[in-house]
């Protein structure tokens, strides 16, 4: 195996054009599992820890851009006001170590369905910036995962960075493991609510062959509460609003039967979730449209 | 020699003058700073000048005849020196195993499980070790799999192990069954006319892991007299010299054995890992092999707690006594006996719990099936018992409209009660008072989350993942308690040595403490060291690096080390005492009357009398000479059980704890948080607290694990394992263990050394019931089968 160390941005994307199948790795958290349990045996590694600006990101106007390798850890620290749903989901990432190695890139790069950041990037809106020596192109989070640990990657891009809608309204994450911590994914769930756009968009790990959008369930939330005046009036939003909308949720899962849990399980469990994280978001929604009485 | 670490000693140290640090006192791990520093050097940690790394192809299928192996392209890969199949065992003797020898080195002609080992490489690197493994072809004929007591009993059943000559087979009803224990006592059938509720039941135990932290390793050096040392984690020095010495054509003292640094065992390290596969590759190259599994590999490198079905009918009146208990208890083997027999004589003997009844009929057996072989885990067959009986003995409260805990109090055993094989219960067995102790204890608040600073996730079920801020959670209580015996039993000779050794060193006296006990983690080293200060007077204390150049310690099983050699060095300790004194007598018995009339102890560095009168520094009675006494230790003997009833007086001693769990259960999601885990054990005499604290709350804590996360999950089709690592399997990590206030009761055996009783499993037992308990009182479900899972809690089943 030979070991590619580009100094720059510029050589990581020539090396890549050469050695299309070479491997790219930041954190190492996924990369060195497979290659550990002789799983992969890649005949490049390309170490991308020396490009500085991978761990970089950029607070704009409508959106942040988070470059590839920005550990978890930081997400968490640095952009819970602005990507709160990809915070929380950060939060549930493996272990404080982990969390300090691992980026969302690798995560994409990865493409499984059970990765913690896809649920929050799928409701909150984003985009992947894939580059090659052939040039830029922004790909919609929507079109990314093409299959089970494959994505929309041409052989010779790398992923600079993500493009996240910054948060306009409350977000959630939840995940179901088997354990109180440190577990991968029986399956999860991201919402996140879009006032300006008045909208709602979700996103389902690990009960499908690739991350999805519930999208007859965020169609049919968006218009309940858009008929019912709900952004304007602040409803309470009735417990057969959120069943049908949580219905819909578990109805958009594709799930299998495995080790870590059944699909009969995922879908009732994603369904619980729906219903749980839409209150908790509309509750805050509601909470920061009222006016503040007798604040400092 | 290797670079071999020193594993944390030999280790001094020193006391003040009141020779501090005896027992009864917390000292401190001499070991623990390296451990959570991470400075301790393991087994895996070994490195040695020249030396080649092992690797072990294993079976990529449960059951199969071996069709061919072709080794040619393995030795014909640059760097590898050897590779060795079944063929190049060099002498007849090809088996092992701790009891009955049906452990083939490397399979012949057939494997048996998932991962048995059928060739090992050597190679100068590991990777190369590993890819060479990879390139031996072996072509395997598949058998049909025997997974469960249906196909191993039917009548067409394969055999997992023909023409078998081991001493169970004489008893067994069919070849398939490793061994068979019933336990009859009183009359069932009148007993049955008198109950007024019978409750019936059938539980299910899945299949633990010891999953201790690091895996197996060790490194076989050739030596020049054309023996081996071994340098390897393992829990019974002894006992692996016994097994690997023969195959090697070695005699015993060719073999020499040091322990290196154990990262945990808890029963899997009893049985032989890699130590004949390095011994035998260090011989064949002549060079030091040094092999280390991964944690995948680990899965597959050692026994697990045996899966069991349990079938239990209890009986009472309706003022709650029990009239009878029946039950069969079916554990799964796996495909090698391993400690099989005696986990059945566990959960026979122990199989109505810490209860008086005097009629009962009891069946256990295990089975041989092409399953991972499983064998001893702390808790050993009892663990299984208690997680059904207490089941029951909560079904049986229900019935009756009881409280469980009086139930079980007016039930419990205590000194004097006759245990199902008729053997009396000779020492304090507070059951009624745990069961009190833990009830009494204060409720950890309710519904805190709705308090006003809101909810912190990490103390809901789901913890960070997120997943209630309330909704759905329900509290549950739940009460547990078990019997576990302590030591080595059904008549084997359970002994320990002790090479204790007094001189002056440095101007002052030291002891030397040297035995052959595997330091695991349990304490043993500072231990030891408190016995030899408290009995010697002497602050400084070295424990030498366990090794066989000393006798036999036993194994660090069954909750047995402090008492049996614990024992074994007080006795030590005490005859060097004699042979000071004597030496003291000699020097200076003409200066003082009461050298020759009182009764003279040793204390700070010096023999004073029991009215503490000072006669001389131990300085000076011991000059130049040292003193040093090696002695065998024995606790009483114990008797097997009759083969037919079950009859005899099995057991040393025995330990009892009991547990109230108190859990959250998300009763949407099926998730579970454990709140609190309150312990009550009676430790007899706690010769270092927070080392029992530390093994009370450890042994609660794997306890828990059981109860809601781990499991091996072993294909039923294919017999082949499906979760081999810690991405699925899970064990507990802090935010699943909760708050563990332990309650100690120290009522002495006055027949174990400084009455004190063994302590190491007894929490393991009742702890796993009681959570399941709770969780049964948070969610009314029956839930017949550990560990739980979420679906079992949302989408029905067990």
């Amino acid at each position: 195996m030979d070991f590619l160390r580009p100094a720059n941005w510029e050589e990581a994307l020539a090396a890549k054009a050469e050695h299309p199948a070479a491997v790219p790795i930041a954190g190492g958290t996924d990369v060195m599992v497979e290659i550990n349990f002789d799983h992969r045996r890649p005949g490049h590694l390309m170490d991308l820890n020396r490009i500085a600006e991978l761990g970089e990101w950029e607070v704009g106007e409508d959106s942040v851009r988070l470059g590839a390798s920005v550990p978890y850890a930081r997400i968490m620290e640095r952009l819970r006001a602005e990507l709160p749903g990809l915070a929380l989901a950060s939060h549930t990432v493996a272990s404080p170590q982990i969390r300090n190695r691992g980026g969302v890139g690798g995560n994409l790069g990865t493409a499984s369905p059970a990765g913690d950041a896809h649920p929050a990037l799928l409701a909150a809106g984003a985009e992947v910036e894939a580059e090659s020596v052939r040039g830029t192109r922004r790909i919609p989070i929507d079109a990314f995962y093409t299959g089970v640990k494959r994505n929309a990657l041409a052989p010779d891009e790398l992923i600079r960075a993500v493009h996240i809608k910054k948060a306009a309204g409350p977000q959630q994450f939840s995940k179901v493991g088997t354990r109180n911590a440190m577990v991968i994914a029986v399956c999860a769930f991201g919402l996140a609510l879009h006032p300006d756009t008045r909208t709602v968009r979700t996103g389902i790990g690990s009960a499908a062959p690739t991350p999805v959008r519930a999208l007859a369930a965020e169609e049919f939330l968006t218009a309940a509460l858009e008929e019912g005046g709900f952004w304007d009036n602040g409803k309470i939003i009735t417990p057969s609003l959120a069943k049908r909308f949580a219905d819909l949720c578990a109805g958009a899962c594709n799930p299998i039967d495995d080790v870590r849990g059944t699909a009969e399980y995922r879908r009732h469990a994603v369904g619980v979730m729906a219903r749980r994280t839409l209150t908790w978001t509309w509750e805050s929604y509601r909470d920061a449209r009222r006016p503040t009485e007798g604040a400092a | 020699m290797p670079d071999m670490p020193a594993n944390g000693v030999p280790t001094t140290l020193t006391q003040g003058l009141r020779t501090r640090g005896g027992i009864g006192e917390s000292t401190l791990r001499p070991d623990g700073t390296l451990k959570v520093t991470g400075e301790f050097a393991y087994s895996s940690d070994m490195w040695h000048e020249d030396m080649l790394w092992g690797h072990i192809l294993r079976s990529t299928v449960a059951h199969a005849e071996i069709v061919s192996i072709d080794t040619g392209e393995a030795l014909a890969t640059a760097g590898v020196y050897a590779v060795m199949t079944y063929d190049d065992l060099p002498t007849d003797v090809k088996n092992y195993g701790l009891e009955i020898q049906d452990t083939p080195v490397l399979a012949h002609g057939k494997v048996r499980h998932h991962g048995e080992p059928v060739a090992v490489v050597a190679a100068d690197h590991p990777e190369t070790a590993r890819r060479a493994a990879a390139r031996i072809r072996v072509e395997y004929r598949e058998l049909p799999v025997i997974t469960d007591e249906l196909s191993a009993l039917a009548p067409d059943a394969v055999l997992v192990h023909e023409n078998r000559d081991d001493h169970h087979i004489g008893h067994v009803p069919h070849p398939n069954i490793v061994h068979r224990q019933p336990i009859v006592r009183g009359d069932v059938a009148a007993a049955r006319e008198r109950a007024d509720v019978i409750v019936e039941g059938e539980y299910t135990f899945g299949m633990q892991d010891q999953a201790f932290l690091g895996p197996e390793s060790g490194l076989a050096v050739p030596e020049e007299d054309g023996g081996v040392h071994l340098y390897i984690a393992t829990q019974w020095l002894h006992s692996d010299l016994r097994q690997i010495a023969p195959v090697l054509g070695l005699p015993e003292d060719k073999v020499r054995m040091t322990l290196a640094g154990v990262g945990g065992a808890f029963g899997g390290r009893e049985d032989l890992s890699m130590q004949i596969h390095a011994c035998l590759l260090a011989l064949r190259t002549g060079k030091p092999v040094k092999i280390v599994y991964d944690r995948f590999e680990s899965f597959f490198g050692h026994v697990h707690r045996h899966p069991a079905k349990l079938f239990y009918e209890h009986g009472a009146t309706a003022d709650g006594r029990l009239t009878h208990v029946r039950c069969r208890i079916v554990l799964d083997g796996g495909a090698y006996a391993s400690a099989s027999p005696a986990v059945v004589g566990n959960a026979s003997s122990l199989g109505v719990g810490p209860y008086a009844v005097d009629d009962v009929d009891i069946e256990a057996i295990a089975l041989y099936t092409n399953n991972p072989p499983c064998g001893a885990m702390r808790g050993f067959g009892a663990v299984q018992a208690c997680f059904a009986y207490e089941a029951q003995m909560d079904r049986l409260a229900a019935r009756l409209g009881m409280d469980p805990v009086e139930l079980r109090q007016v039930n419990a055993m205590e000194q004097g009660t006759l245990m199902p094989t008729g053997q009396p219960v000779d020492s304090p067995a507070p059951v009624a008072e745990l069961l009190r102790r833990v009830k009494a204890m204060p409720m950890p608040p309710e519904r805190q989350w709705e308090s006003s600073e809101g909810a912190d996730v990490r103390q809901l079920p789901g913890g960070l993942s997120n997943t209630t801020h309330g909704e759905g959670v329900v509290r549950g209580v739940g009460y547990a308690v078990g019997i576990k015996n302590v030591g080595f039993s059904e008549g084997f000779d359970d002994y320990s040595t002790a090479r204790v050794r007094m001189e002056v060193a440095g101007g002052e006296p030291v002891v030397t403490v040297h035995t052959a006990m595997a330091e695991v983690g349990q304490g043993g080293v500072t231990v030891h060291a408190q016995i030899a200060r408290t009995e010697l007077g002497v602050g400084r204390v070295t424990i030498h690096p366990a090794d066989t150049r000393v006798g036999s310690a036993g194994s660090t099983s069954a909750s047995r080390q402090t008492y049996v050699t614990g024992g074994a060095v007080r006795n030590a300790c005490e005859l060097v005492r004699e042979r000071v004194l004597e030496l003291g007598r000699r020097r200076f018995g003409s200066y003082h009357p009461a050298w020759a009339t009182a009764e003279l102890l040793l204390e700070g560095g010096k023999v004073v009398t029991d009215g503490g009168e000072v006669l001389a520094d131990l300085v000076d009675v011991l000059g130049d000479e040292a003193v040093e006494v090696e002695a065998e230790w024995r606790h009483r003997p114990t008797e097997p059980f009759d083969p037919r009833t079950g009859q005899g007086n099995g057991h040393v001693q025995y330990s009892f704890a009991a547990h109230r769990a108190v859990v959250e259960v998300d009763t949407e999601l099926g998730l579970v948080k454990v709140i609190e885990l309150a312990c009550a054990q009676d430790v007899g005499k706690a010769l270092n607290p927070l080392s029992v604290i530390g093994q009370i709350q450890g042994g609660s804590t794997q306890g828990l694990g059981v109860a809601v996360m781990e499991e091996i999950v072993v294909d039923p089709r294919t017999a082949k394992v499906r979760n081999p690592s810690f991405t699925d399997y899970l064990i507990p990590t802090i935010l699943d263990t909760p708050t563990m206030p332990v309650d100690l009761l120290e009522l002495a055996d006055t027949h174990a050394p400084y009455g004190l009783r063994g302590v190491g499993e007894a929490p393991t037992l009742s702890s796993t019931p009681a959570v399941l308990s709770a969780i049964r009182d948070a969610t009314g479900l029956p839930l017949t089968k550990t560990p739980i899972r979420p679906e079992h809690l949302t989408t029905g089943a067990p």
